[in-house]
């Protein structure tokens, strides 16, 4: 490839952000984008319908989408280094049952259940790990098959069971939404507490910049010392543990345990990770731009339920917004060519979109 | 795996996937024998004989019938996923599509106009469905994985509000139609029949067509069939117009089987499809495979659903059981590649 083309690219890219003013700058980021769409959402929800801001809608607006906000957060950090988990939803079906059966049938104290629990997500995490990281198999195969295997062994475990009956002092803990008074949504602490240890370890460690480094090109990201292999392992290690925990959470907030739980959530953290901006190709995406994401469709769930909307009108929106959010950024590069006079190739993969590759010679 | 090593000529400089049409006999014959569709299809008769031989009920009557009519809404899907796989896209929107047609097709039906309209316009809505698939991906050359999973969410809410909690019953549709889901031609059932015609077309589409070839090319390296000069957009389009089609035509194959639609219908099966390619030999990362593969994988699939039980496992585990396969059958795939890579690299020191 020569040196020559690429110069030539960078140059042209760099003066094309740097020579708009600052403040475009900042509007024209993904994560403002999202975020100023979440701002218009919040206020429209809170002036037009009514009981939007009681603190039995707190409870439901976050209770219910916990899950999906916790596992965005280790997603984000899979799907940036270029990889994928499909198999979430099914380790929290997975840690579930183990907890009930722990509890029920081992006689566990209910605190060791939940460790057994959490550390049986962690194990999850880690066949997907080795299986990714060491075998060298992708992602997307590797966690279709654990998604089925999972989810199989939540079934084979539970059979049509229902388990309940758990401690009313834990399961209280889980539902309850907000502090005395109902000023203040406790239910977020984890959140809070997960998002900023996750915060700080992608944006401000050597860890996270070798996360990034992967995504963009794992060839340079080896030669700059990262251990690619430790890395990834790590990652759905990480994931499969935050899939333990979502597991005991929804088990404690529903009170009940079935096989079916979380079915198809995977696919709503994926939407919720992607909608913040977070490019599927990888090196792309942050975490503030993730959490205005996963608030988004939170805000939007819990809005258009008490509005009286269907799920599948929901269904519908969230969808659409999903594919608007991949096209949009293809679309505005295509409207402001034209505006130009001219019409650039650009994809939203960074390697193409710099330069198309040149038979090496 | 012994028969790897069963070549008579002198060990070929390149792995045999995918087979060149019009090879001689004895390249075929070594082709087959190394193939993944063999490997699955060998497991796929060991399943059965051991289940026949622990019940004798199985390859008999209805249970034979319904071992060879479940598969073909599958085989169906998966041979539209075969086609999307293999130009290193994904459709996750499959099963929606299906839900969408299955209902459109019981409307049309319930609505008073023969069973050939109704199944026209079932695939004419599942290749409009695809198309809008392939036109956001190709053009706005965005990732198929994101694209897909928006629309089968979209597809399917767009279900759920037309269809409400609203069902079209047997009753609605034409008795013909439903004839159609247990109509046999000398035992096999017809739609099963249906199904093995359109998965030979695509197939051989695959093997010998200039189209079909392309599409390898595209999965092996779209950027360099792009300057090749392949028309990459027109194909990936194609590929998903395909898709949805077969989806379409796999709705009516559920609506004519069960002779009942709700908004629920196709749940699920869109992993299903997928998983039946990648257990088929087709790989994820595109460029490689076949749709034979895949079709065996989606037999595959649907009869371990019957065996587990016969052979004495709770059908609870069934779900792990699928699981498990699909790592062996990928674990597999990274083994022999890499045993090919080896072979490569031998040989090339032996002819330096």
């Amino acid at each position: 490839m020569s040196t020559d083309t690429i110069e030539r690219a960078v140059d042209q890219r760099t003066y094309a952000s740097y020579a708009r003013p600052l403040l475009w700058r900042v509007i024209a980021t993904r994560e403002f984008a999202v975020l100023a769409l979440l701002v218009a959402v919040f206020l429209y929800s809170r002036s037009s319908i009514e009981g939007f801001d009681g603190p039995l809608t707190l409870y439901f607006l976050f209770g219910r989408s916990l899950p999906i906000m916790l596992l965005a957060l280790p997603m984000t950090l899979v799907i940036i280094t270029g990889e994928i988990d499909l198999s979430v939803a099914s380790t929290m079906a997975l840690t579930g049952a183990v907890l009930g059966i722990a509890f029920t049938e081992w006689d566990l104290p209910f605190v060791m259940a939940m460790v057994v629990a959490v550390g049986v997500g962690l194990a999850c995490g880690l066949l997907n790990g080795i299986l990714i990281a060491y075998v060298r198999l992708p992602s997307l195969a590797v966690t279709i098959g654990t998604l089925a295997l999972f989810r199989g062994l939540a079934e084979g475990f539970l059979g049509t069971d229902t388990i309940k009956g758990f401690p009313e002092k834990w399961t209280d803990l889980a539902k309850q939404a907000t502090s005395e008074g109902g000023s203040y949504p406790i239910v977020l602490i984890p959140f809070v507490v997960l998002a900023v240890a996750f915060g700080l370890l992608l944006h401000f460690s050597s860890f996270g910049r070798g996360v990034y480094e992967i995504g963009l090109n794992d060839e340079a990201a080896r030669f700059t010392g990262v251990d690619i292999a430790r890395t990834k392992l790590v990652l759905f290690m990480l994931t499969g543990a935050v899939a333990g925990l979502a597991g005991v959470y929804q088990a404690l907030y529903a009170g009940v345990i079935r096989s079916d739980s979380a079915i198809h959530l995977e696919l709503q953290v994926i939407a919720a990770v992607l909608l913040g901006g977070v490019s599927i190709f990888g090196g792309r995406g942050t975490l503030p731009g993730v959490i205005a994401g996963v608030l988004l469709i939170a805000v939007l769930n819990s809005a258009m339920r008490l509005d009286g909307v269907r799920d599948d009108v929901t269904d519908i929106i969230i969808g659409c917004l999903l594919v608007a959010s991949v096209i949009a950024p293809t679309l505005l590069t295509w409207v402001s060519g034209l505006a130009r006079g001219r019409v650039r190739r650009t994809t939203d993969h960074p390697s193409t979109a710099t330069a198309p590759p040149t038979p090496s010679k | 795996m012994s028969t790897l090593d069963k070549t008579p000529t002198a060990p070929s400089p390149r792995p045999a996937r995918p087979a060149r049409a019009g090879s001689s006999v004895g390249q075929l014959a070594s082709d087959l024998l190394r193939s993944r569709e063999l490997a699955v299809l060998v497991v796929l008769l060991a399943l059965v004989v051991v289940a026949t031989i622990k019940s004798d009920g199985f390859l008999r009557g209805d249970s034979f019938r319904d071992l060879l009519l479940t598969p073909s809404i599958l085989l169906m899907l998966a041979a539209g996923q075969t086609l999307v796989i293999i130009t290193r896209n994904v459709d996750l929107s499959v099963g929606s599509t299906l839900g969408l047609c299955a209902y459109g097709a019981g409307e049309i039906m319930s609505a008073g106009h023969s069973p050939y309209v109704a199944v026209v316009g079932a695939v004419v809505l599942g290749a409009v469905l695809g198309a809008v698939n392939g036109t956001i991906i190709a053009f706005g050359r965005v990732p198929a994985l994101v694209v897909t999973l928006g629309t089968m969410l979209a597809f399917r809410g767009a279900l759920l509000h037309w269809a409400g909690s609203d069902r079209v019953n047997a009753a609605e549709m034409d008795p013909g139609f439903l004839d159609l889901g247990t109509a046999r031609i000398v035992t096999i059932p017809v739609l099963t029949i249906i199904a093995l015609v359109v998965v030979v077309g695509v197939g051989y589409y695959l093997r010998t067509s200039r189209g079909g070839r392309e599409l390898y090319a595209i999965g092996s390296d779209p950027d360099a069939a792009g300057l090749f000069g392949l028309p990459v957009r027109r194909r990936v389009l194609g590929a998903f117009v395909a898709s949805g089609a077969l989806a379409g035509l796999a709705g009516v194959f559920f609506a004519a089987r069960y002779g009942g639609v709700s908004s629920n219908a196709g749940e699920n099966i869109e992993l299903q499809a997928v998983a039946a390619a990648v257990i088929g030999g087709v790989a994820i990362f595109g460029g490689s495979g076949t749709v034979w593969g895949a079709a065996i994988g989606a037999f595959l699939l649907v009869t371990i659903d019957r065996v587990l039980p016969i052979l004495g496992v709770d059908d609870f585990y069934q779900q792990a059981v699928v699981g498990g396969l699909i790592l062996g059958a990928i674990v597999l795939d990274r083994f022999l590649a890499h045993r090919a890579e080896r072979r490569l690299a031998r040989d090339r020191e032996v002819t330096a």
